[in-house]
C-alpha cells in the first residue's frame, strides 16, 4: 500500500510540475493504460486476501479518484493557458478601417417633392402626372390663355415645332386640364413634376419643378385656400408659426388670384422662416377660373375650387439653405454628397418629415 | 411702370407717407419691385484711395497703382498722372462706367502689357472744372471715411417701380394708379379740368381709315398744331422724362411720351409737313417696307396696320412711328395723333417683326378706347404751353363705336368665393370708386365697366376687384380636413419612389440633369427613336430632347472625373422621350459606376467594376421591388451603346417583348469618342413603365407558409461544356429534373484554359436536393443523380467531369 502511496505522490509532484498537455497525457497512459501502473494494481486485488481486498480496494479507488481529477483539472489548466496566450497573440488592430463603404444619396429635389407629397397625402390629396411634352391647347389656351394674350409673354416657352403647337410644358398646370378632362369631380390633387422656360441666369434654370394643387368641389372658397397653404407650409418648414400674406395678382387661369409671401429673417447669415419683417414670395395660387373649368367640362355654377403652382426647387433651397439653384442640375459629386440625403429617410407623418 | 411719389400726387390727394404708400400698392395687387433714387450715370464714380504708387515697368511716365475701392482686395490701375502718389484719396471708374467729359465707356485694357482695372479721374474728365494736369485729390479730412462711397450723392427723387400684371394696362399710366389707391382709401382721386382750349381753323390734312377685313384701327383721331418752336424740355418735363429711366428728347416728344405714362394714352407725332397729303389707315400688303424711328428698315406683310400717305407707309400704328415723318427741332407744324389699335392686331404684328416700345405695350394691352380726345386735348395744351403755336380742332374718324362692358353681378357670388361677407353698401362703394357705373335690380347689380378696364369681363372679375381692394387679410383661413378620396399614389408612382431610394442605397448618389442634351452625344445612345430637336434651345449643345438619360450622365461622369473622382456612382431617374407627341416618354432610371471596387482598402483586394457588379445592383434593385429572381429572365441582345460581349438585358419573364433592364460594360467606341478616363465604367438602365403591375395586393400573394424539417443533401457537379452556351439553360435543365425536390442550384466554379479544351468551358454546380415528404436515402440520390447529368449531357452536349 505503502508503495502506491508513494507512487501517487510522484505523480501528484509530475503533474504538479508539468505543464504541457503531452506529459500529461503520457502520465495519464502510465497510470490507467491498459498495463498502466493503477491498472495493474486493480488486476492484483485479486491475489489478496477478502478481507485486504475490501481495504485494499477502498484505498486504491481513492488514489485513483485523486489523480483522475488532478490530470483533468491540469489538462483544463493548461488548455486555458493555451487558449489565453493564443488570445493574446489574436488581437487585431480594431482601430483598422472598415471594408469600403458607398454612400447613396437622393437629391434634395426628390426628397423635397417626397415631403410635399406626404403633407398634401395628409389632406387627403392624391398625386398626378402629365407628360413634359404638352400641346399648345393643355398649356395656354385651355388655361384662359389664348394665343394672343400677352399673359403668355410670361412664359419663354421652348417649341418642338415651328406651327408652336408642340412645347415642352411651362408650368404643371397642364395637369389640372388632363385630371379633369379624364374624370368627374371632386378633384382634389397635386401634380408635381418638371417645367421648362426658355431663360437660364443665376435664378433661373431653363429646367425646374414646380407642384401644382388643385381642389375642385361644390363649396371650396378662398378660405378653403388660405387653410390649406398655411397648412402646407407650417407642415413644410417644420415650424410651430408662420406669417404669411395673400397679395391680389394675376394669373390668367385663376380668378381671383393671389401671390402668397411668407416672412423671414437673416439670423447669423441664415434664412430664418416664419420671422422677421421680410417677405419672400413663394407661390402663386387663385380660384380656378369659371372659363377653365368650362373648357374641362367642369360645370362652374356647380363645381368651384381652388388651384396653386409652387416651385419645389426654391422651396428646398429655403428649407436646406442652398444657395444656388443652378447647382441643383449640375452633378457636382461634391454636392450632391453635401445636399442629398440617406436613401433610408422617407419622409412621412408619423417618422417625421426630416430628421 | 416707373413713377415718383410727386407725380401721383397730381392724381392723389392723399396724407399718406411713402411707406404707406407703398404697402397700399402691395395689398391691392400693384407689386412693387423697388422703390429708390433712379440710377445715373455718375453713380458709378467712387471715392478711392492709392495704397501703392509706383513706376510702371515699361514707362517711365506711367504709374501702376494699388487702389483702395472699399473692396476685400486693391484694385491695379495704370495712371499717367504725375501726382498720382501713396496715400492720395482720389476718384475712381471702374470699367464699364462712362466717362462725362467724352462720353467714353471703360473696359479693362492693357497699357503697356500691364492690365488696368478702370481710371483714376481729373476734374476735366469729370467736367467739374478745366483742371487736366492731374487726378482729383481729395481733401483727407472729410474723405478718408468715405473710401469706397458713391463720389456724387444722387439727390434725385425716390422712383416706385411697380410690376403691372399684364390685366392691368389702366395702372400703365399715374392715373390709373391714382384710382386704384383711392379706391382702397389712400386718398381721393384729383378729377383732371377739361383742357380749356381755343380752337383755330380745322384739322385739315384728310385722315381715312379703311374698312377692312383685318383693319387693327377703330378709331383715328388727330389735330394739327401749326407754328410751334421745337426745343429742349423742361426742367420740370425733363425731371419726369428722366425718373422714367428714359432719356428726355424734344419738348413734342417728351409731351407725348408724359402723358402716355400720365394717362396710359398712347400719342404720335407727325412733322405736318413731310407728310405727303393725306392720312390712310389701312392694312399693309406684303412687301411695304420704311424705316422706323429705331433707325431700322421693317419689311412688312399682309395685314399690318399701317398709317401711310401717298407715297408710302409713315408707320406702324401703335407701335412705332417712321422716320420721314418724325418731328425735329426745326418742325413747324405737327399732326397729333390719338388713336385706338386693337390688342390683337399689335400683339401679331409686333411679334411678327420683333417690336417691343411703350406704345406696342400698352396698345397690346387695351387702351381705353375713350381716351382719345383727352390725349389730344393734354398734349395740346402742353405743347402750346412750351412750344406755342396754334390748335385745330379735332379730329376723329371711327369705323366701330365703343361700348362699354354690361355685367348683372349677383353679390351673394362674393361670399360664395371669398368665403366671407362685405356689406352691399361697401362693395358699391369700392365698385364706384373704381369707375363702374351701377344701378340694382332686385338682388342683382347692373353694372357698366369703365372703358379703360378691358379686362373685366364676367362676375368672377368683380369679385376680385371688391376682394382685392377690401383686401385679402380678411380671407379666414379654413382649417383643411384630412379625409382622403383615394390613395396618395398609384402602383407606378410607388414603384417610382422605391426605385429611387432601392438604387440609392446601394451606393448611387442621385442626380437631376435636364430633359435636353447636345444631339451630337445623344445620337449614340439614341438607336432607333427619331431625334426632337428643339426649335429655340437654350444652346447648341442642349438642343434636342434626350432620347435616353445616358448622354447627360456620362457628360457630367466625365466632368467629375476630371475634377479627380476616381470611384464614382450616379443615377438618374426621369423622362426619357421616344417621340414629339405629349405621352410619347419612358420613365427610366440609369446609372455610371465608374473606377475600382475597394480601392485602396488594407483588407480587401482592389478590383475594377464589372458588368456583374450592376447586375447585382439591377437584380437586387428589382427583387426589393416585387419581382422574383425566379421570374427573371436573362438575355445577351443589349442596345448598340453596349459592350456587345459584356452586357445583358433583363425580362420580367421569359416570353416578355420589352426587356426591362440593360446591364454591362459601355462600348469602348463611346469611351473613346467622349474621351472618359477611367479604369473602369459599366452602366445600367431600368425601365419602370416595362415592369408589370402585379394584380395582387401584398395583403393577398402571401403565399402559405411551408418549410420541411427533413435532411438535405448537397452534391457537386461539373460539366465540361460548350464555352457559349449560357449558365441560366444549364442550371435551368437542372431544375427542370425534378422542380419538387431540387430547391437550388448555385453556379459556384467557371473555369477555361489548362486542361479544357479549346471552345469549351468547365462549370462547376452545386444542388440542393430536399423532400418536404421523408429524408431522402442514398438510392433515392443516386437516381437524382443521374437524371441530373444525363439530362444535362442529352439535352446540352455537355460532358460530366470526372
Amino acid at each position: 500500500m505503502s508503495d502506491i502511496k508513494k507512487i501517487k505522490d510522484k505523480y501528484i509532484d509530475q503533474l504538479n510540475s508539468g505543464n504541457n498537455l503531452d506529459t500529461v497525457n503520457n502520465i495519464k497512459s502510465e497510470l490507467f493504460g491498459k498495463n498502466g501502473i493503477i491498472s495493474n494494481e486493480f488486476k492484483k486485488l485479486g491475489l489478496v486476501s477478502v478481507e485486504e481486498r475490501k481495504k485494499l480496494a477502498s484505498d486504491l479507488n481513492n488514489i485513483k479518484d485523486e489523480l483522475q481529477n488532478k490530470i483533468t483539472s491540469k489538462i483544463q489548466e493548461i488548455e486555458t493557458k493555451e487558449i489565453n496566450s493564443k488570445l493574446q497573440k489574436e488581437k487585431i488592430d480594431v482601430t483598422l478601417p472598415e471594408r469600403n463603404i458607398e454612400i447613396g444619396k437622393i437629391h434634395p429635389v426628390s426628397q423635397v417633392i417626397d415631403e410635399i407629397s406626404s403633407i398634401f397625402s395628409e389632406i387627403g390629396f392624391s398625386v398626378e402626372e402629365g407628360p413634359d411634352v404638352e400641346n399648345e391647347y393643355n398649356n395656354f389656351t385651355a388655361l384662359n390663355t389664348p394665343d394672343n394674350h400677352p399673359a403668355r409673354d410670361m412664359h419663354d416657352t421652348f417649341y418642338l415645332d415651328n406651327n408652336k403647337e408642340l412645347l415642352l410644358r411651362t408650368h404643371t398646370s397642364p395637369v389640372q386640364v388632363r385630371t379633369m378632362l379624364k374624370g368627374k369631380p371632386p378633384f382634389k390633387i397635386i401634380a408635381p413634376g418638371r417645367t421648362y422656360r426658355s431663360d437660364s441666369d443665376q435664378t433661373h434654370a431653363p429646367m425646374f419643378h414646380q407642384v401644382e394643387g388643385l381642389h375642385i368641389d361644390k363649396n371650396i372658397n378662398m378660405g378653403h385656400l388660405k387653410g390649406c397653404l398655411n397648412y402646407f407650409i407650417k407642415e413644410f418648414f417644420e415650424v410651430d408659426k408662420i406669417k404669411m400674406r395673400f397679395r391680389p395678382s394675376h394669373f390668367p387661369f385663376t380668378e381671383p388670384s393671389a401671390e402668397v409671401d411668407i416672412g423671414y429673417k437673416i439670423k447669423n447669415g441664415k434664412i430664418v422662416i416664419g420671422e422677421g419683417d421680410k417677405w419672400l414670395e413663394i407661390l402663386g395660387c387663385g380660384m380656378v377660373h369659371p372659363n377653365v373649368l368650362k373648357n374641362v367640362k367642369v360645370d362652374p355654377g356647380k363645381y368651384q375650387g381652388y388651384a396653386f403652382g409652387i416651385g419645389i426647387d426654391r422651396l428646398g433651397m429655403l428649407k436646406y439653405g442652398i444657395n444656388d439653384l443652378r447647382a441643383f442640375f449640375e452633378t457636382d459629386y461634391r454636392w450632391l454628397s453635401h445636399f442629398g440625403f440617406d436613401p433610408l429617410d422617407v419622409p412621412s407623418n408619423y417618422r417625421g418629415l426630416s430628421r | 411702370m416707373k413713377f415718383t411719389v410727386d407725380w401721383l400726387k397730381n392724381h392723389l390727394d392723399t396724407n399718406f407717407n411713402n411707406n404707406q404708400i407703398i404697402n397700399k400698392l402691395t395689398n391691392i395687387g400693384l407689386e412693387v419691385e423697388s422703390f429708390e433714387s433712379s440710377e445715373t450715370e455718375l453713380d458709378s464714380f467712387i471715392v478711392a484711395k492709392i495704397i501703392n504708387a509706383k513706376t510702371h515697368p515699361n514707362a517711365d511716365r506711367l504709374k501702376l497703382c494699388d487702389v483702395d475701392i472699399g473692396g476685400e482686395k486693391t484694385i491695379e490701375v495704370v495712371c499717367g498722372a504725375p501726382n498720382a502718389k501713396s496715400g492720395l484719396l482720389t476718384v475712381y471708374a471702374p470699367p464699364g462706367s462712362i466717362i462725362p467729359k467724352n462720353q467714353m465707356k471703360l473696359s479693362v485694357s492693357k497699357i503697356r502689357g500691364i492690365t488696368s482695372y478702370g481710371m483714376l479721374c481729373s476734374e476735366s474728365e469729370l467736367q467739374l472744372s478745366n483742371e487736366s494736369d492731374g487726378i482729383i485729390e481729395l481733401k483727407n479730412d472729410k474723405y478718408e471715411s468715405q473710401v469706397g462711397d458713391k463720389y456724387f450723392k444722387n439727390t434725385s427723387e425716390k422712383v416706385i417701380d411697380l410690376s403691372i400684371t399684364p390685366n392691368r394696362p389702366d395702372c400703365l399710366g399715374v392715373r390709373g394708379i391714382a384710382r386704384d389707391l383711392s379706391a382702397a382709401g389712400a386718398g381721393k382721386l384729383k378729377i383732371d379740368q377739361k383742357p380749356n382750349i381755343k380752337f383755330i381753323g380745322n384739322q385739315t390734312v384728310k385722315v381715312t381709315v379703311k374698312k377692312e377685313k383685318n383693319q387693327g384701327c377703330t378709331t383715328f383721331g388727330s389735330c394739327l398744331i401749326k407754328g410751334v418752336t421745337n426745343k429742349e424740355s423742361p426742367k420740370w418735363l425733363k425731371d419726369k422724362i428722366l425718373s422714367l429711366g428714359q432719356k428726355p428728347i424734344s419738348a413734342i416728344v417728351d409731351i407725348t411720351n408724359y402723358v402716355m405714362f400720365d394717362l396710359n394714352r398712347p400719342l404720335h407725332a407727325y412733322d405736318a409737313d413731310k407728310i405727303d397729303k393725306e392720312i390712310i389707315v389701312r392694312s399693309s400688303s406684303k412687301g411695304e417696307s420704311f424705316e422706323a424711328l429705331d433707325n431700322k428698315k421693317y419689311t412688312l406683310e399682309n395685314d399690318m396696320c399701317v398709317i401711310s400717305d401717298r407715297s408710302g407707309v409713315l408707320g406702324l400704328g401703335g407701335i412705332i412711328g417712321g422716320k420721314r415723318s418724325g418731328t425735329e427741332f426745326s418742325t413747324k407744324n405737327i399732326l397729333l395723333e390719338s388713336a385706338y389699335f386693337l390688342p390683337r392686331s399689335i400683339r401679331k404684328t409686333s411679334k411678327k417683326l420683333n417690336i417691343d416700345t411703350d406704345a406696342k405695350f400698352r396698345f397690346e394691352r387695351g387702351i381705353d378706347p375713350l381716351s382719345i380726345e383727352e390725349g389730344l386735348l393734354k398734349a395740346s395744351k402742353l405743347i402750346k404751353q412750351i412750344c406755342g403755336g396754334e390748335t385745330s380742332s379735332l379730329d376723329v374718324k371711327k369705323i366701330e363705336n365703343h361700348i362699354n362692358t354690361k355685367i348683372n353681378f349677383d353679390p351673394f357670388l362674393f361670399e360664395k368665393t371669398t368665403g366671407f361677407n362685405i356689406e352691399n353698401k361697401e362693395l358699391i362703394k369700392i365698385l364706384e370708386n373704381l369707375g363702374f357705373n351701377i344701378s340694382k335690380n332686385k338682388k342683382f347689380l347692373k353694372l357698366t365697366v369703365p372703358s379703360w378696364r378691358p379686362d373685366i369681363t364676367q362676375s368672377i372679375d368683380i369679385v376680385e376687384e371688391i376682394v382685392r381692394i377690401k383686401g385679402y387679410e380678411h380671407i379666414n383661413t379654413t382649417e383643411p380636413i384630412k379625409t382622403r378620396l383615394k390613395p396618395t399614389l398609384n402602383y407606378y408612382q410607388k414603384l417610382f419612389h422605391f426605385l429611387q431610394r432601392s438604387i440609392a442605397s446601394k451606393g448611387y448618389l442621385e442626380t437631376v440633369t435636364w430633359s435636353f442634351t447636345d444631339s451630337k452625344i445623344n445620337q449614340m445612345f439614341r438607336e432607333n427613336d427619331k431625334e426632337i430637336p428643339i426649335i429655340n434651345p437654350i444652346s447648341s449643345d442642349l438642343n434636342v430632347l434626350r432620347n435616353s438619360i445616358f448622354p447627360n450622365l456620362l457628360f457630367y461622369l466625365k466632368k467629375n472625373l476630371d475634377r479627380g473622382f476616381k470611384d464614382i456612382s450616379l443615377f438618374e431617374i426621369g423622362p426619357a422621350f421616344k417621340g414629339k407627341k405629349p405621352g410619347d416618354q419612358l420613365t427610366v432610371i440609369s446609372a455610371v459606376r465608374a473606377g475600382k471596387v475597394s480601392r485602396l482598402n488594407w483588407n480587401d483586394k482592389e478590383r475594377v467594376v464589372d458588368a456583374f457588379d450592376v447586375k447585382k445592383d439591377v437584380i437586387q434593385s428589382l427583387h426589393e421591388a416585387g419581382i422574383g429572381r425566379d421570374e427573371i429572365f436573362i438575355d445577351d441582345k443589349t442596345p448598340s451603346y453596349y459592350h456587345p460581349g459584356k452586357s445583358g438585358s433583363v425580362y420580367q419573364n421569359k416570353n416578355e417583348k420589352n426587356a426591362l433592364a440593360y446591364f454591362g460594360e459601355i462600348h469602348p467606341n463611346i469611351i473613346k469618342k467622349l474621351d472618359i478616363k477611367t479604369e473602369g465604367l459599366v452602366i445600367f438602365e431600368i425601365c419602370l413603365d416595362y415592369i408589370k403591375e402585379s394584380k395582387q395586393k401584398m395583403k393577398d400573394s402571401k403565399s402559405e407558409y411551408k418549410y420541411s424539417d427533413f435532411q438535405k443533401s448537397e452534391r457537386d457537379f461539373a460539366f465540361i461544356i460548350d464555352k457559349n452556351f449560357k449558365s441560366q439553360e444549364l442550371v435551368n435543365l437542372i431544375k427542370l429534373v425534378d422542380n419538387k425536390l431540387i430547391k437550388s442550384v448555385r453556379v459556384f466554379d467557371v473555369y477555361e484554359g489548362e486542361n479544357i479544351p479549346e471552345g469549351k468551358k468547365s462549370i462547376a454546380l452545386n444542388v440542393t436536393i430536399q423532400s418536404t415528404e421523408k429524408t431522402l436515402n442514398e438510392t433515392d440520390l443516386e437516381n437524382i443523380n443521374k437524371l441530373i447529368i444525363s439530362m444535362v449531357e442529352s439535352k446540352s452536349g455537355a460532358k460530366i467531369r470526372s
